[in-house]
């Protein structure tokens, strides 16, 4: 690993910020300033309590809603300014999945119809036009792909559970073969018997396709099924970042360590950090400092005044907190 | 990369074995039972059995279908039964009535015997509903006012959804500048009352021709009160079309489009207006009562039909001096009015509810 040159990444995101204007000359900032770079074939995870922006910083990744400032490059090609017309040739091999299985299907459409229309606006791989019966094989193959029967072509949307719907949200997404998906909460609609079928298919269809993913979640039990690195957020910016492993288990930053133990585990005897008190504070009035300090176990006056920036813990591993948490070596972590 | 991707067959791990097998027959079953279902019906398809399952819509559809049908025979019954034609002025004539000849206009009942009265309701084939002042045949002339009527109202109404539909949806979809300005255009039309407006419109078109291009139009032409009706409506139609385009741009499916690829005018075709097609055909038949109200109104004020064709505005007008002696001259084309509205009405909101999509597929 270490004699390879590191591979390019695939997508590189340098100081995005997304600002809605909520009015009386207020700014929410959804997303405050987030560099990340996601490498090709890896599983990022973004995690979150729901409105940290992780779902907004996906979008904002493929260009879904405008960017407020910075940058994203994608194939090493700025994308950040590109004007619709000339980011639809670089859509297909940017995807998408969304959360709400039946609203991203127009419920006036035959699942067979929705299936091929990505298929009849892009050309094939050979420069031209996909003709009807390559369409049709195609639509079959990404059917069979996602495990449901050519039958429920000839349905409508509202005929099927929402993990069936869901599975025809990731055929779609794939019917373009693309190199980076973004699954912006693919599961949290789900049932939980549900939930796990869908992620296996994920996992499965990663090792198949060679995809690489994006995958928003606010269950850190999924987004450790699917992820090889996560990234976890706080009011719109990550607060720590790196191997799966590291960071779920040798968590450096208080509210990772919050977070990772308000999953329910099996293991006798670790004392688990207090759980947080407080609501997450609103990101129209962001605190001063660091933003968790207003519900930091450990806080310091330090905490209040500076904001610290993401500094490397191990290779790999960067967290945001000028007082990391050292971890045990039974996984229980210590200010 | 350390992490090994799950396979398939290790699909459960997560849970234990009895949920898994559970949730794999209940997602099985419901595959296999779209397996073996004949093909689903479409959305419109859908919507119509919904209609024909609803009373109220049946039988305003049925009343509506039974006029039609009267004011389309209107030339069968003027000449093979009434053996009239509704512009025919019978003033000295008289008529067979229980083997008596009675006038047809007949002198005043008023203690003065001054001017004449034309003859009552006869409930027979001839003067059915009596004669107007011009001893005309007040049912022939019901009948061909009626496809007068409603061909106006059933052309504004349509011609008018047209506009709307191309305001609406060219403003909601793009929005912006485009949006303010059609929709300061729409509030401004709006801010006019709807009677004066249409008024001051006719008396312009009626009075002197209208030229568009090599056409002109003359005052009696149906189309002046049609292309009237229609445009002082389209700002009552585009603003639900536009909000409803507006709300369906910003759903899901179209981001889902965009982030396909799919170029902004197809979405637009493909995804939005197969959407607001519900929208309108919901207002269709609230637009034909109200243009169908407008048209009568307009033709009372001799602004809309022109003399001496029929409409059931007219009617009322030629009826207006007759209401004391002989009511039914202006009280059946009234009728005729209020239970075409009422029928459109109830239509209507039998359509919207049919239409609705969201429990349109699961109320079977």
């Amino acid at each position: 690993m270490n004699d390879t040159p590191a591979p390019a990444p695939l997508m590189v995101v340098r100081n995005l910020s997304k600002t809605y204007h909520v009015g009386h000359g207020r700014h929410l900032v959804a997303v405050d300033g987030i560099s990340l770079s996601v490498m090709p074939g890896e599983m990022l995870g973004l995690v979150g309590e729901s409105g940290c922006g992780k779902s907004t910083l996906g979008r904002c990744m493929l260009r879904l809603t405008d960017i407020s400032s910075g940058q994203v490059v994608f194939e090493g090609r700025d994308i950040t300014t590109l004007p619709e017309r000339r980011l639809r040739p670089l859509r297909p091999r940017m995807q998408m999945v969304f959360q709400d299985s039946s609203a991203c299907l127009n419920p006036r459409r035959r699942i067979g119809d929705l299936l091929a229309e990505p298929l009849r606006v892009h050309r094939g791989p050979d420069g031209r036009r996909r003709s009807a019966v390559d369409i049709e094989r195609r639509v079959r193959d990404l059917m069979d792909l996602v495990g449901l029967p050519a039958a429920a072509l000839a349905r409508y949307p509202h005929e099927f559970s929402g993990g069936q719907r869901q599975r025809i949200n990731i055929a779609r997404a794939l019917a373009l073969s693309p190199r980076l998906v973004v699954a912006d909460e693919p599961v949290s609609a789900l049932d939980v018997s549900v939930q796990a079928q869908i992620v296996n298919l994920f996992a499965d269809l990663q090792a198949r396709l060679g995809l690489t993913y994006v995958f928003v979640a606010h269950d850190l039990a999924v987004v450790r099924q699917v992820s090889t690195r996560v990234a976890v957020m706080y009011l719109g910016a990550i607060v720590e970042i790196g191997a799966t492993d590291d960071v779920l288990h040798r968590s450096a930053h208080p509210y990772t360590a919050a977070l990772t133990a308000a999953v329910p585990r099996h293991v006798v005897g670790a004392t688990p950090p207090p759980p947080l008190g407080g609501d997450i504070p609103s990101p129209v009035n962001r605190p001063a400092g660091c933003r968790f300090h207003t519900r930091c176990p450990y806080v310091q006056d330090r905490c209040r005044a500076e904001a610290p920036a993401l500094h490397s813990i191990r290779p790999g591993h960067e967290a945001a907190c000028h007082f990391p948490l050292a971890p045990h070596r039974d996984g229980s972590v210590d200010a | 990369m350390a992490r090994v991707v799950t396979a398939p067959s290790q699909a459960g791990d997560m849970m234990p074995p009895c949920i898994r097998v559970l949730t794999q027959v209940s997602e099985c079953h419901t595959i296999m039972s779209a397996q073996t279902q004949p093909p689903s019906p479409g959305p419109w398809r859908q919507a119509a059995r919904n209609l024909v399952r609803t009373p109220s819509a049946m039988v305003a559809l049925a009343v509506l279908v039974a006029v039609a049908t009267a004011c389309l025979l209107a030339p069968f019954y003027a000449h093979a039964i009434a053996r009239t034609n509704p512009f025919q002025s019978t003033v000295a004539g008289t008529i067979m009535l229980d083997g008596r000849d009675v006038d047809i206009m007949q002198p005043n009942d008023n203690p003065l015997h001054l001017g004449l009265s034309p003859i009552g309701p006869t409930w027979r084939t001839t003067y059915m509903l009596g004669a107007d002042s011009q001893g005309r045949d007040v049912m022939a002339r019901l009948l061909y006012g009626g496809r007068n009527s409603l061909l106006i109202s059933a052309g504004a109404a349509i011609t008018c959804l047209l506009l709307a539909a191309g305001v609406g949806i060219v403003a909601g979809f793009f929005g912006g500048i485009v949006d303010t300005v059609l929709s300061r255009i729409m509030d401004i039309m709006w801010a006019v009352p709807v009677y004066l407006f249409a008024i001051s419109l006719s008396i312009v078109m009626v009075s002197q021709q209208v030229r568009l291009g090599p056409f002109v139009l003359r005052a009696d032409r149906l189309f002046i009160p049609v292309m009237i009706i229609a445009l002082v409506y389209v700002p009552y139609a585009a603003r639900p079309i536009r909000g409803r385009v507006m709300a369906l741009r910003r759903a899901e499916f179209v981001t889902a489009a965009r982030c396909l690829g799919v170029p902004g005018w197809r979405i637009m075709l493909r995804d939005i207006v197969p959407n607001v097609m519900t929208t309108l055909v919901t207002l269709g038949p609230l637009l034909m009562a109200l243009a169908l109200l407008a048209e009568s109104a307009l033709s009372f004020l001799s602004l809309g039909v022109q003399a001496p064709q029929p409409s059931w505005g007219t009617i009322i007008q030629d009826g207006e001096g007759l209401i004391y002696t002989r009511p039914m001259v202006a009280v059946a084309p009234g009728i005729a009015i209020v239970t075409v509205v009422l029928a459109l009405n109830i239509l209507g909101d039998g359509l919207r509810d049919a239409l609705d999509v969201r429990d349109g597929g699961r109320r079977s």
